[in-house]
């Protein structure tokens, strides 16, 4: 957001291991350390929840000017009208604290490193040492800060306390107390964040246990961010867990394409196969966090049903055939076709650029009938849309839609009336998503159609290509508040699945000629060229975090809860 | 006014100086209100409330008062503590939840003259502007609890509590809360998330002082029981007379509860810093057993750093040097933290030369380990630990470097928690490894400094050998 | 599990003590359902969750950090034995002998998770709690609401309770 209108915020000039740096006053200790690269280690502290200073791990050396005594002169200024810093012999959080006026911060004396030592040391006493089999270990930050902090070694000759492993605490959760560190991030999460708050510490002391209420559940659809902010291997999730370590896997920075909300992900990936996705924090979408239904909708990806080669269909239904000839097949069949006698049925799960592809086809085929298929769901007051079409605005801006939708209508009847004679589908299973019947699919004279998986419109389709899915691809969508985002490619596709700009611009060149692009940075000029929204901008210009492309009044609930949370200085956000 | 009557065998001891226990042990004296009416009952009240509250503060504050509950701090510069510019409610709340092991001083105030804290509790409600009020009581004082609420409700038909306190346009309404068994609920945030209904886990300071964000997060004052009772005579004297009890910065009177080895445990009341330690052990306690020596003293309640009987300590006293033998402590509060302790709560504890010391600090420990919150790192896993090491030492299973151990878990508990609770469970173990390190090293054996002791390590050993 | 009016209409009073936050009740409300059912139950939590809106989990929080709630039933007479210092000192670890010797009551099950020991009739139960605040009289006990200070012969407390 931008700051031209705002209050001018009062500085404050803090000390930081012998620097003076300027801070916004208000800045939280940790977040001004972090500012200037001495990171703090912590694990309780959560920007985008409360904080209750509970693991101590922040504890950093802290000194202000000394106060003079009754009759004392005041301290005098330095040449750069610094007070001398009067270190107090009692460590302070920097989590939870606020930067003061010549306040000074050491997070690198011997009193700091004494305080991380001693809290690594007691919270690994009664943690079990099951790092090998424990699913947390390569992001665990018990283990990073062990390296940096801990002792090397053990005086703890007791008996660990016992607690509950291996909870079912919700269809997605397990739960194992005895690596819990009582940081309590899940707890806060699901009481502030969600508002399920089934979470909570029984018993007391060293015997505290973290539990669910007994007969109820973490099920809530937000419930597999407590995994990701669980510091160590308290909350592990059902689906990740013991499917891969967390050190073999490839980050890949995309968005989550399963509503118009385009969630910031990070795509964990090894081989050409996903394992898991997490959110990407983007204060201007998603925050730190994502929904279940989002994050584990990929399993598709890994799908035996997955289409690999474009086929043909031959005497003996469909065949395997090279790209070219399925290409070719499609534009000779295509070609044959009069102005408005081919209607292309295109997706709202297309990148901008597969969509300006779509339009180029479309006008290379002289159609007017063009549309995607709507796809919708409950909204929730967090961040699922009810739009579970990832760039539907997109396709409005691209395709020139007002309503997506509408002209399925006019196609159908089109169709049954014969003046439609073929259809060009791109990602879209119109029989089980778009409500059409093999019948009337069946009397066309042919259809062309791409997508990931085997499914029964591909049945009725002449020409089938395996076109890639979100993970495989790049280009960008625009989300419900407008905003331009990227998709990165983590994964090749199987087999010989290819990118639809890709299929759709080989079409274009077999049925009119060159085209002049290779690269889908080509094909973002061209659109950039094209569609006004789009110029001066470059993919590489999108950046990780998006730009706003469009104005909407989309507002994101669960946004607009944390920014007042924010305004209040509740949270640092 | 005739001499007052006490009950046979508990007659106060001629060194103390009744105030606050003026009615404690009385014969003929009941918890009634007319009982307390009879003897100028809430006349200090009535006298409050025609007067300007900032005038009561300033009294408390020339009084110098400083906090019974452990902490000793100034009740009148608490009170200050509120924001000048509030806007909010304000609460008070009385912590009668005493709990520090070796103090036994609120529940015969409770039992005996709950008049005397209502009182002191309503002119301090008035000073600081506060219309609701709770007496955070332990659970474990069921009856002290009842006494009170029949109190109130005494007071309140009497119209010393309700609306229009006498005559005035002051309305106060007072509240018992009990407990439930815990002794972090005497910290007062933790006592304040308590009365808000949630695990009492206290709360970090800054940003949650309660003067100005305590009870839903408003300015709330905190005071013990015997604090607020000496409101009430900080009013009557006039606070440079109060100031005139006891000795400079440790003014007016404190109980003292004496415990453990010596012939006469009990409570007396005396002038801060008036009496020595010997005094009150040989003189109000009858002295030890036949025979005994004081091994050890815990001077202001379970919390309190221990003092070894045969040390001598090295002060500064008015700007001079002077060396005092552990009897010439005076017992207030400067002195007694000069000597390396605390007045705290008042809680004497005397320890002989019969006692064992590991099994004392095993038993301390016990009880820390057993009242830590658990809420943060330090004290959750410190104080358990601290207890299982004391636990072989006490069984003979420990080697002399579980001393050590023993020494650098505390430190690493001590300044580092989210409360008091880190000083009051480390300190102990720290003064007494200081104090009596030959003692506790005798209780190990040191053929076990190499040995394996962690029933999982023998167990993972005990595989390996296979 | 039945509330009784009377109990509810008792509660409902208690909760007008906190004009604020009914969550605040959540003690007293609890002291209250002890009292009458002896010890807190899994209904009693939900009970009282409801009473305050609250989310359970919120009571059970609370239900557990306290000692003085006991989740499952205890005899006719629960015992408290402090185990303090000063107690200890007076010999309250005997005591607890003698009393459970008395009472016939067997401790060899008592952990952390289960501190109460309840005796074969179940008339009397027994735990050992911290510091009761009378330690210039150890040791002292409490059966059921009475305390008892320098206690010095079991069979002379429980006679009080043999009915």
């Amino acid at each position: 957001m931008s700051d031209e209108g705002k209050p001018a915020v009062e500085m404050v000039d803090v000390q930081i291991d012998g620097e003076w740096h300027q801070f916004p006053k208000g800045t939280r200790m940790i977040e001004a350390c972090r500012q200037v690269g001495k990171e703090v280690p912590h694990y309780c502290y959560h920007p985008k929840l409360t904080s209750p200073g509970n693991c101590r791990m922040c504890l950093v050396e802290m000194g202000m000017p000394p106060r003079p005594r009754p009759g004392e002169d005041p301290p005098e200024k330095d040449e750069n009208g610094h007070l001398p810093i009067s270190w107090i012999p009692r460590p302070v959080i920097a989590c939870a604290n606020t930067v003061a006026p010549n306040m000074g911060i050491r997070t690198d004396s011997d009193l700091t490193h004494a305080c991380r030592q001693g809290v690594m040391e007691l919270l690994l006493i009664n943690h079990p040492l099951d790092c090998p089999i424990c699913d947390q270990a390569g992001e665990c930050r018990l283990q990073e800060f062990s390296v940096e902090h801990g002792n090397g070694g053990s005086r703890f000759r007791e008996q660990k306390v016992k607690k509950p492993k291996n909870v079912d605490i919700g269809p997605r959760i397990r739960l194992d107390d005895e690596r819990c560190i009582m940081c309590s991030r899940c707890i806060r999460f699901t009481d502030e964040v969600a508002d399920d708050p089934v979470l909570g510490f029984t018993d007391r002391g060293s015997h505290t246990v973290l539990t669910v209420h007994p007969g109820q559940q973490l099920a809530n659809n937000y419930s597999l961010n407590t995994v990701d902010i669980c510091p160590v291997g308290a909350l592990t999730s059902n689906d990740f867990r013991f499917q891969m370590r967390v050190w073999f896997l490839k980050e890949d920075k995309s968005i989550c394409t399963s509503c118009g909300r385009g969630c910031n992900i990070t795509i964990g990936s090894r081989e050409d196969e996903v394992y898991r996705l997490t959110p990407r924090e983007n204060n201007e979408v998603n925050s730190a966090w994502m929904c279940d239904h989002g994050r584990l909708n990929f399993h598709y990806l890994n799908s035996e049903m997955r289409l690999t080669d474009p086929l043909v269909r031959g005497a003996e239904g469909h065949e395997t055939v090279a790209w070219g000839d399925a290409i070719q097949a499609a534009a000779d069949a295509l070609g044959r076709c009069e102005a408005n006698e081919i209607a292309l049925i295109a997706s709202g799960r297309l990148t901008n650029e597969e969509l300006f592809m779509a339009r180029r086809l479309a006008s290379v085929m002289k159609t007017e009938f063009v549309d995607i298929v709507p796809r919708s769901g409950e909204a929730d007051d967090y961040l699922l849309a009810a739009d579970r079409n990832p760039n539907t605005n997109g396709a409005k801006l691209v395709l020139g839609l007002d309503e997506p939708g509408q002209a399925l209508k006019d196609i159908r009847e089109g169709m049954a009336q014969g003046r439609i004679k073929a259809l060009v589908v791109l990602q879209e299973n119109l029989i089980d998503d778009a409500g059409f019947t093999a019948e009337e699919l069946g009397k066309l004279d042919f259809i062309l159609h791409t997508y990931p998986l085997a499914n029964p419109t591909a049945e009725t389709a002449d020409v089938v290509l395996p076109g890639a899915a979100f993970s495989e691809k790049r280009g960008s969508m625009i989300n419900l508040t407008g905003r331009l985002q990227r998709l990165n490619r983590a994964t090749d596709g199987p087999g010989q699945t290819r990118e639809v700009w890709e299929i759709v611009r080989d079409l274009i060149q077999a049925l009119g000629g060159g085209n002049g692009i290779y690269l889908i940075e080509d094909v973002f000029k061209q659109m950039a060229g094209e569609i006004a929204e789009f110029e001066g901008l470059t993919l590489s210009k999108i950046g990780d975090l998006g730009v706003p492309l469009l104005e909407t009044d989309e507002k994101i609930p669960l946004l607009e809860r944390e920014r007042e949370r924010v305004a209040k200085g509740i949270i640092v956000g | 006014m005739a001499a007052i009557k006490y009950l046979a065998g508990k007659e106060p001891h001629p060194n103390e100086h009744r105030m606050i226990f003026r009615n404690v042990d009385r014969e003929g004296w009941d918890p009634s209100i007319d009982t307390y009416l009879g003897e100028g009952g809430y006349e200090q009240l009535k006298k409050a409330v025609a007067m300007e509250p900032q005038a009561i503060t300033d009294e408390v504050k020339k009084a110098g008062v400083r906090g019974r509950g452990g902490a000793g701090f100034p009740a009148g510069v608490k009170w200050g503590f509120i924001p000048p510019n509030n806007t909010k409610p304000v609460y008070l709340i009385c912590n009668a939840d005493e709990s520090e092991p070796g103090t036994f001083k609120d529940r015969y105030i409770i039992h005996q003259d709950p008049h005397q804290l209502i009182e002191g509790m309503a002119i301090a409600c008035f000073a600081v502007g506060a219309k609701l009020a709770y007496i955070y009581i332990r659970e474990e004082f069921p009856e002290g609890a009842a006494i009170l609420e029949k109190a109130i409700a005494e007071a309140h038909e009497k119209g010393f509590l309700g609306k229009g306190i006498c005559g005035s346009d002051f309305d106060l309404e007072i509240y018992v809360h009990r407990g439930a068994g815990a002794y972090i609920c005497g910290e007062e945030t933790g006592l304040i998330e308590s009365l808000e209904g949630k695990r009492p886990y206290p709360r970090i300071k800054p940003p949650y002082f309660p003067a100005a964000m305590g009870l839903y997060l408003c300015p709330t004052i905190v005071n013990n029981v015997e604090t607020l009772c000496h409101v009430k005579h900080i009013l009557d004297m006039g606070g440079e007379e109060y100031a005139k009890l006891g000795t400079p910065n440790n003014t007016g009177t404190r109980i003292l509860c004496v415990s453990g080895d010596v012939q006469k445990p009990g409570y007396f009341e005396v002038q801060v810093g008036k009496v020595t330690l010997g005094e009150v052990i040989n003189d109000m306690c009858g002295g030890l057993k036949p025979g005994r020596k004081i091994q050890a003293v815990i001077p202001g309640g379970s919390s309190a750093k221990v003092l070894r009987g045969d040390e001598t300590f090295k002060i500064k006293k008015g700007g001079e040097d002077v060396e005092l033998k552990l009897e010439d402590i005076p017992m207030d509060f400067d002195t007694l933290a000069a000597c390396g302790s605390m007045a705290g709560s008042g809680g004497v504890i005397v320890i002989d030369d019969s006692r064992s010391i590991s099994w004392v600090l095993n038993n301390i420990n016990a009880f820390y380990a057993h009242e830590s919150c658990g809420q943060c790192t330090p004290c959750r896993e410190g104080s358990l630990w601290m207890k299982k090491i004391t636990d072989r030492v006490v069984a003979g299973k420990a080697a002399p470097s579980d001393i050590d151990t023993l020494d650098a878990v505390a430190r690493n508990i001590d300044g580092r928690t989210i409360c008091a609770f880190g000083e009051a469970c480390s300190w102990p173990t720290e003064s007494f490894i200081q104090k009596f390190r030959d003692e506790l090293v005798a209780s190990t054996n040191p053929d076990l400094d190499e040995a394996i002791v962690n029933p999982e390590t023998e167990l993972a050993a005990a595989h390996l050998a296979r | 599990m039945e509330v009784p009016a009377e109990l509810e209409k008792e509660i409902d009073e208690r909760i007008t003590h906190y004009p604020v936050s009914k969550r605040s009740a959540v003690l007293p409300v609890l002291h209250a359902l002890q009292h009458h059912f002896g010890y807190i139950s899994e209904e009693a939590v939900e009970w009282a969750a409801r009473k305050l809106e609250l989310e359970p989990i919120k009571v059970l929080e609370v239900v557990t950090f306290y000692p003085g709630f006991r989740q499952s039933a205890p005899g006719k007479y629960h015992i408290r034995v402090c185990r303090t210092l000063s107690c200890a000192m007076a010999g309250s670890a005997e005591l607890m002998e003698s009393l459970c010797k008395a009472a016939k009551i067997d401790r060899s099950g008592v952990t952390h998770h289960h501190p109460i020991a309840v005796g074969e009739d179940g008339r009397f139960s027994i735990e050992f709690a911290e510091c009761l605040a009378s330690c210039g009289t150890g040791p002292v006990c409490m059966v059921n609401d009475d305390f008892h200070e320098k206690v010095e012969d079991a069979e002379t407390l429980l006679s009080k309770y043999r009915d």
